[in-house]
């Protein structure tokens, strides 16, 4: 018998907990298909099927979940809307599932929903999805599980290598960005490799324990309500005293981070920090300019 | 120092506001100068690029008052990133050098009547509970009232002969509860009062004048400066205007609407869209199924929860035949450029009349 296939996006929340749903899947006996990094094809695909004042960060989501779309089954689109009173996301991920039922009808749509506030927990949707391939209920709990703990594993191992890249003695530079931007080939792939090129050890915002980041968040603000800035402002203020400089990665038009990198900009005025908005249109050679004049900045302020 | 309170815009309805904060602090309230393309380009001199409109116009309201010599500000939000607005701002001032105190009403997103009770307590003592409550009605009454007697003129004021009678009206309406001293009988009474002159405005007989539905952010809708004056630019070539969104919705009804609004939108949503999105395609099925003419959607650029609801009313709008416009607003200053859209709307909903009316 064929085996089913199911399409992961290779964007957003792919790269939060890929390896969980990757590992389950798989463990149902689905063959799972990751959609390829991002490339031209993929972004003009989102490009040209939703309107143009969404962020890129979506766009290229799009492009991903129609891409694959057109080779799997079934497509994994989760619709994820609170962790908690005073942890919201951006409403952006409340309408995902909906925005792209009306793109893609003909396909099917697997969907679950994280809204803690109405006890849907992220266990009990996958479990629900389980049960429409497999009646055995004692594979899909294993399966899971084994999921949940290899997600982990992998999650330590980069908080690892983050604790021993600390110990370097090159210039430290902090990304800090929404973790479906760090990653992403079109996005920073590019500030990246050019600041690693110019020998710059770089820590990233996602690698850093996720419960230490929302306690060291509350330095910076009490009422902040965003999950993921609290992850993302909360490591700023865990490597301020080990790093050189700070790189804010933000796509265009994100309307987390126009309030939030903002205010950190102006709450923390003795570090070199760049912010950086990508759009679709950005072109190498003015990134490069910045990033020179960045890098400058940080030997510069070491020289004195 | 005498404490100056300010607060920022919108709409008319600095009206109760003013009343509830005066009366239950007893403290000089400084209502910033009305809203202006004026406001706009001051406050997007200072706010950061891609925030949205209503953060910029507020903005530039803080700063009128505090040129004026206000030194308590307020704010207060919730929903989308609306409920982040207070801290930024705060600190933009700051930046700016003003001196002042600033009262955020949010918490966990929400405005906290909770968190009113106690700043009004810091600056007025002899505040108690219950006559807080007590001004806190009356001022949610006003509230109801002004946003019913504009719903009626909305509604009204392009069916009769001489709709300037209609604009006088809501100004008296708005004078007279512009007063400190309100009892809840006067307030009804007002209200009546304005209820009766509007009625008493004699009607064109037969009409058949257009019917648009405006749905949206709420920031855009309910403020006129905010919109490049939409709705009466509507109202004055003829047209009835629809809108549920005023702040009676927002305090009151929206919470009990939730499970009805899914309901009707549940074949096009499955869960909602954050903010007011799935209001506004709740609200489309519901005017769609009734028989409208046209829907105009207007937000403020690079507003997500709408922005999330787009392709979902398009949607709709393919499948009952109804006309829709998309206006995003940026604070520009550009009043021709509506009318140059408005002008090519009308085109539309009448060449589809037409077409009705000869199949027929």
């Amino acid at each position: 018998m064929k085996k089913i296939k199911i399409g992961i996006p290779r964007a957003f929340h792919y790269y939060r907990y890929g390896v969980l749903w990757k590992t389950y899947f798989e463990g149902l006996g689905l063959k799972v298909v990751l959609s390829p990094e991002t490339n031209q094809e993929i972004l003009s695909l989102g490009i040209n099927n939703i309107i143009d004042e969404c962020c890129l960060s979506y766009k290229i989501f799009i492009g991903h979940a129609i891409y694959l779309s057109k080779i799997c089954d079934y497509l994994l689109i989760p619709r994820i809307c609170d962790y908690g009173k005073k942890d919201k996301v951006c409403t952006r991920f409340n309408g995902t599932y909906d925005n792209l039922n009306q793109l893609l009808s003909k396909s099917q749509i697997l969907d679950y929903n994280i809204e803690y506030t109405k006890h849907k927990y992220q266990f009990l949707g996958l479990i629900k999805l389980g049960l429409k391939f497999t009646k055995n209920p004692i594979k899909i709990i294993y399966s899971y599980l084994y999921a949940l703990k290899k997600q982990k594993k992998y999650d330590s191992i980069n908080e690892n290598e983050q604790k021993n890249k600390l110990q370097k003695n090159n210039k430290k530079v902090l990304i800090i960005s929404h973790f479906y931007n760090i990653k992403d080939k079109f996005i920073s792939k590019y500030i990246t490799d050019y600041l690693e090129k110019n020998s710059i050890t770089l820590i990233y915002s996602n690698y850093l324990d996720r419960k230490t980041a929302k306690v060291f968040s509350e330095y910076f603000s009490n009422t902040l309500y965003w999950k993921y800035s609290k992850e993302m402002i909360g490591s700023l203020y865990y490597y301020k005293y080990q790093i050189d400089g700070t790189i804010f990665i933000s796509t265009y038009p994100c309307g987390i981070d126009s309030l939030v990198n903002n205010l950190a900009i102006y709450k923390n005025k003795d570090i070199p920090i760049l912010n950086l908005s990508i759009d679709e249109n950005i072109t190498e050679v003015s990134l490069e300019t910045k990033l020179e004049s960045f890098i400058d900045i940080i030997k510069g302020a070491k020289n004195e | 120092m005498n404490k100056i309170i300010s607060f920022p815009h919108i709409s008319y309805y600095y009206i109760p506001i003013r009343y509830i904060i005066r009366n239950i602090t007893k403290c000089e309230i400084l209502i910033p100068e009305s809203n202006s393309l004026n406001t706009v380009s001051i406050g997007a001199k200072y706010s950061p690029n891609d925030v949205c409109m209503p953060f910029k116009y507020n903005l530039g309201n803080y700063i009128n008052a505090l040129n004026r010599g206000a030194n308590f500000l307020i704010q207060a939000g919730g929903g989308c990133r609306y409920g982040y607005y207070a801290e930024l701002q705060e600190q933009i001032l700051k930046e700016l050098g003003y001196n002042f105190k600033f009262i955020n009403l949010i918490k966990n997103n929400h405005i906290s009547i909770i968190k009113l009770y106690n700043e009004a307590k810091k600056i007025n003592n002899k505040l108690l509970f219950i006559e807080y409550v007590f001004y806190l009605i009356k001022g949610f009454l006003i509230i109801v009232f002004m946003d019913k007697t504009h719903k009626y003129i909305r509604e009204n004021q392009a069916l009769s002969i001489n709709p300037k009678e209609y604009k006088k009206a809501f100004q008296i309406l708005k004078i007279a509860y512009s007063k400190d001293k309100l009892s809840i009988l006067k307030i009804i009474k007002i209200y009546i009062n304005s209820k009766k002159a509007l009625k008493s405005i004699p009607k064109k007989q037969n009409n058949n004048n257009i019917k648009i539905l405006i749905i949206g952010e709420l920031y855009t809708l309910m403020d006129s400066t905010a919109n490049n004056n939409l709705e009466n630019i509507l109202i004055d070539s003829g047209s009835i205007i629809y809108r549920y969104t005023d702040l009676t919705y927002l305090l009151f009804k929206k919470k009990f609407a939730r499970t009805k609004i899914l309901k009707t939108s549940r074949k096009y949503l499955k869960y909602t869209l954050g903010a007011d999105g799935a209001e506004s395609i709740a609200h489309a099925i519901e005017h769609c199924k009734k028989g409208i003419d046209g829907i105009i959607h207007i937000k403020s650029y690079g507003c997500v929860p709408e922005i999330n609801a787009i392709p979902i009313l398009s949607q709709i709008s393919k499948d009952y035949n109804v006309p829709i416009m998309y206006l995003s607003y940026d604070g520009e200053n550009n009043i021709a450029n509506i009318d140059t859209k408005i002008e090519a709307f009308y085109d539309m909903i009448n060449e589809k009349n037409k077409k009705n009316n000869t199949y027929f």
